[in-house]
């Protein structure tokens, strides 16, 4: 049998369980040798890497494509009709995911090899951080509801130990409490969610679910805790407060993956919406005079709502905030905003049986900012890392003059501005550019705050960029130098991406994001892939 | 922690063996009767901070090594874990089998000879195949992370008490 | 109404260790309450699993009798594994905010200067 056909055959099982597998035997590998290590975790990650291309390679081959993997067994079904055995189904939006992903993973790992060589533990970071990518990618890649919660549950843990890792500062200790209790009861509210559910329709699996689903009062209620819950683990704006605090005190390899786990617990929320739910969602609930208030407008608009606020108070707040790390992070809770503003404004049209294409463009812009958010915020927090790694030093007030020194550094800063801020060469135009045209049609003023506040995040980083990087420079840093090559090799490997999706947007639209709309909005397919196989 | 008094250590002494053996019980019985692998490490770990507070943590750092307990914990989770692989890779051992990860490749096949006889019928302690074998992996690293996180948790809280 | 005893324990559960994590400043109480929420979900799943007049899921000559459903178990179970896991990480940064700021009242934690 052809190795090939069999990797691809395991490949949800393996895109776990190698990275666990990887986790599991770090400690006994670091007794070796440092080097030896952290090219044992760097090689784990390239070989999960190049199962989950090998994947994408063969849901891509055909339209619709989708990969159903049960554990334990072949079919999803037993035989008695009980729908108990776990599976993963991967299809296009779950597949995006995964690659974005793994382009985290990667540069992650690679950029810790010289960020966290000074620190001790590391045996037990790297087990971590190889869990947390093990997490996200079963959270990624389940297509059962409980399995989900314990992906969700083993990424939080594992992700709540790294952002306390470096436990002398008592800052990051604190952020890691606040970011363990928030994702705990986010968590919680998850699995009673999900065990209302199960008490109804008797099934955890996904798709068996969404075939059943009625719509009763207590469905509601269970789409109400799950949107709270996953809101919690994505900081949202109410529950925001944890992200600051965690995304700035972490150590900047780990904020990478931390931004990837932020936009799973977003994909998980788009999972639950469109697919579980997403057969009933236009069902009307109220009439005032001749229209229909549909459930889906009403979702929609209340989601546009936490929009909106979510962009003010993360772009606000970013103006004001004068700590490198906690800034981004504040920019990264704005740019969370405008994928669920996409997510909200698709929701209230993709529906519509006369014209869905305002929807659909919502929506695809919506998932490509996905891609794109990772990528830009994940570059700014690189940055900021190799700045903390040159100067120790993260307050605003006291860095100045680096461009000097930090030549490639700076360089980067300046892609990643552009690109979060939506500046045309770069990638975050295009998909901002189709969040604006799809909103402007839901409604003008939802796109004018959305421009509005993009430009105040260029305002943010221009001002970060003057005062960080140009000015005079300053005696205290004459011995800087520029970072390790292996922090420039990550920093350069997103970069270069960002600048190919910049130069090349419809490649990436066409290949990669219409495959997860379509699997977004077909949800009829993902069933019957389930179902149909009895 | 400094050790309690002698009365505690000897009915620590008479209990812990029992503890022991009432844990490894559920460890060994998780396919058969309510429990498993985290229950009965759980009753195991219980009793080994039984032996903690009796005897004081600094006592028990000088005999056990917290170091020793992770790699005991590794072992059991790559154990667990290598058990899902098999049902992968057997494959290439014996062409006519066919399973997924996590399958259990013991039961109900007739490829592996020793687990034949005693694999079938009903309420006997050999019939689940690699459950069993799951329990042992998941039972050896839920007593040495169990162990670990209160042995360190006790041993790193010692110096407040002293002051 | 006697069968939704156990239903209206969840809620009261659930409220109480909300309460706890919203209103409370210890951080031990913060972490009681995370603790009695997550007792309150896992009390849902068990309930949600009982049949009247059944008897545990083994395998073992049990004729025709009705067995307690074995799946909100086996999630009830996998669901306390996980609440020691947070409950440990919770605990241990704890006591590591202890040794810095010698106070575990939520106020007083996370306010110094740079």
């Amino acid at each position: 049998m052809n190795i090939i056909d069999d990797i691809i055959l395991h490949s949800p099982a393996l895109i776990v369980a190698i990275p666990l597998l990887g986790a599991f035997l770090t400690p006994l590998i670091s007794k070796i040798n440092d080097k030896v290590r952290n090219v044992f975790v760097i090689s784990i990650v390239l070989f999960t890497s190049a199962i989950v291309l090998l994947l994408a390679n063969d849901i891509y081959s055909a339209c619709g494509k989708i990969h159903t993997y049960v554990f334990g067994g072949t079919a999803a079904i037993t035989e008695g009709g009980f729908a108990v055995r776990i599976l993963f189904e991967v299809d296009g939006l779950n597949i995006f995911m995964a690659i974005i992903t793994t382009i985290l993973a990667i540069s992650g790992v690679i950029y810790s090899w010289a960020f966290m060589k000074e620190n001790t533990g590391l045996d037990k970071y790297y087990t971590l951080y190889l869990l947390m990518i093990a997490g996200m990618f079963g959270m990624i890649l389940t297509g059962d509801m409980f399995n989900f919660f314990v992906f969700l549950e083993i990424t939080s843990i594992a992700s709540c130990a790294l952002i306390a890792f470096w436990t002398s500062k008592g800052k990051a200790v604190d952020a890691g409490f606040k970011y363990i209790v928030i994702s705990a009861i986010g968590a919680l509210f998850i699995l009673f969610a999900i065990a209302i559910l199960y008490g109804q329709y008797n099934a955890l699996n996904m798709a068996v679910l969404a075939s059943n689903i009625q719509f009763s009062f207590l469905d509601k209620i269970a789409l109400v805790i799950l949107i709270s819950g996953l809101a919690m683990k994505a900081g949202i704006v109410p529950m925001h407060m944890w992200l600051p605090d965690a995304y700035g005190r972490a150590p900047a390899s780990v904020t990478l993956i931390l931004v990837g786990v932020t936009q799973a617990s977003l994909y998980g929320a788009l999972r639950m919406i469109f697919t579980v739910y997403g057969g009933k969602l236009t069902t009307t609930i109220n009439q005032i005079g001749d229209v229909n208030i549909d459930l889906n407008l009403l979702l929609g608009i209340f989601i546009v709502g936490l929009a909106l606020v979510t962009i003010f108070i993360g772009v606000l707040m970013a103006l004001k905030e004068n700590n490198f790390k906690r800034m981004i992070a504040f920019a990264a809770v704005a740019e969370i905003g405008y994928i669920i503003l996409a997510i909200g404004a698709a929701l209230t049209t993709v529906f519509s049986a006369t014209d869905p294409r305002t929807g659909i463009m919502a929506l695809k812009g919506g998932i490509f900012h996905i891609l794109n958010d990772a990528l830009d915020i994940g570059l700014l927090f690189l940055v900021a890392g190799a700045i903390y790694y040159a100067t120790k030093e993260t307050s605003l007030n006291r860095l100045g003059g680096l461009a000097r020194n930090m030549k490639y550094t700076t360089i980067f800063f300046l892609i990643g501005l552009l690109a979060v801020s939506g500046m045309p060469p770069m990638n975050g135009f295009a998909s901002k550019l189709m969040i604006y045209e799809s909103t402007y049609q839901v409604n003008p003023i939802l796109s004018i705050i959305a421009i509005l506040c993009s430009i105040l995040l260029l305002a943010v980083f221009v001002k970060v960029f003057h005062s960080a990087f140009l000015g005079p420079k300053l005696p205290k840093f004459d011995n800087v130098k520029e970072v390790p090559k292996s922090m420039l090799l990550a920093m350069g490997i997103i970069a270069c991406i960002i600048i190919f999706i910049g130069l090349f947007p419809d490649l990436v639209v066409n290949n990669i994001v219409q495959p997860a709309v379509n699997a977004l909005t077909n949800n009829s397919n993902y069933i019957n892939n389930v179902i149909g196989g009895i | 922690m400094s050790g309690m008094s002698r009365i505690v250590k000897t009915i620590t002494n008479v209990a812990f063996p029992f503890v022991m053996i009432y844990g490894l019980y559920v460890i060994a019985h998780g396919h058969l009767t309510p429990g498993g692998g985290f229950q009965g490490g759980a009753v195991v770990a219980s009793g080994l901070a039984m032996i903690l507070v009796a005897y004081g943590s600094i006592w028990v750092v000088g005999k056990v090594k917290e170091k020793h307990l992770s790699v005991l914990e590794s072992l059991g989770a790559i154990g667990f874990i290598s058990l899902a692989f098999f049902g992968i890779l057997l494959v290439y051992l014996y062409s006519s089998f066919e399973g997924t990860f996590f399958s259990n490749f013991l039961i109900g096949q007739d490829t592996i000879p020793i687990f034949n006889e005693i694999g079938k019928g009903l309420a006997n302690i050999n019939t689940a195949g690699i459950i069993p074998l799951m329990n042992f992996a998941v039972g050896l690293k839920v007593i040495a992370g169990l162990f670990v996180i209160v042995l360190v948790m006790a041993y790193s809280t010692r110096i407040k008490e002293g002051k | 109404m006697i069968y939704n005893i156990p239903y209206i324990a969840v809620v009261a559960l659930i409220m109480i260790g909300l309460y706890a994590v919203v209103f409370k400043r210890n951080l031990i109480k913060i972490v009681i309450g995370i603790l009695l929420i997550e007792n309150g979900v896992n009390l849902f799943l068990i309930t949600l699993a009982f049949r009247q007049d059944s008897i545990a899921p083994i395998y073992r000559g049990t004729g025709s009798r009705l067995m307690s459903l074995p799946v909100p178990h086996a999630l009830t179970l996998t669901s306390i594994v996980i609440g020691v896991a947070v409950l440990a990480l919770m605990l241990s940064l704890i006591i590591h905010i202890y040794r810095h700021y010698g106070t575990l009242d939520a106020r007083k934690i996370g306010r110094e200067e740079e």
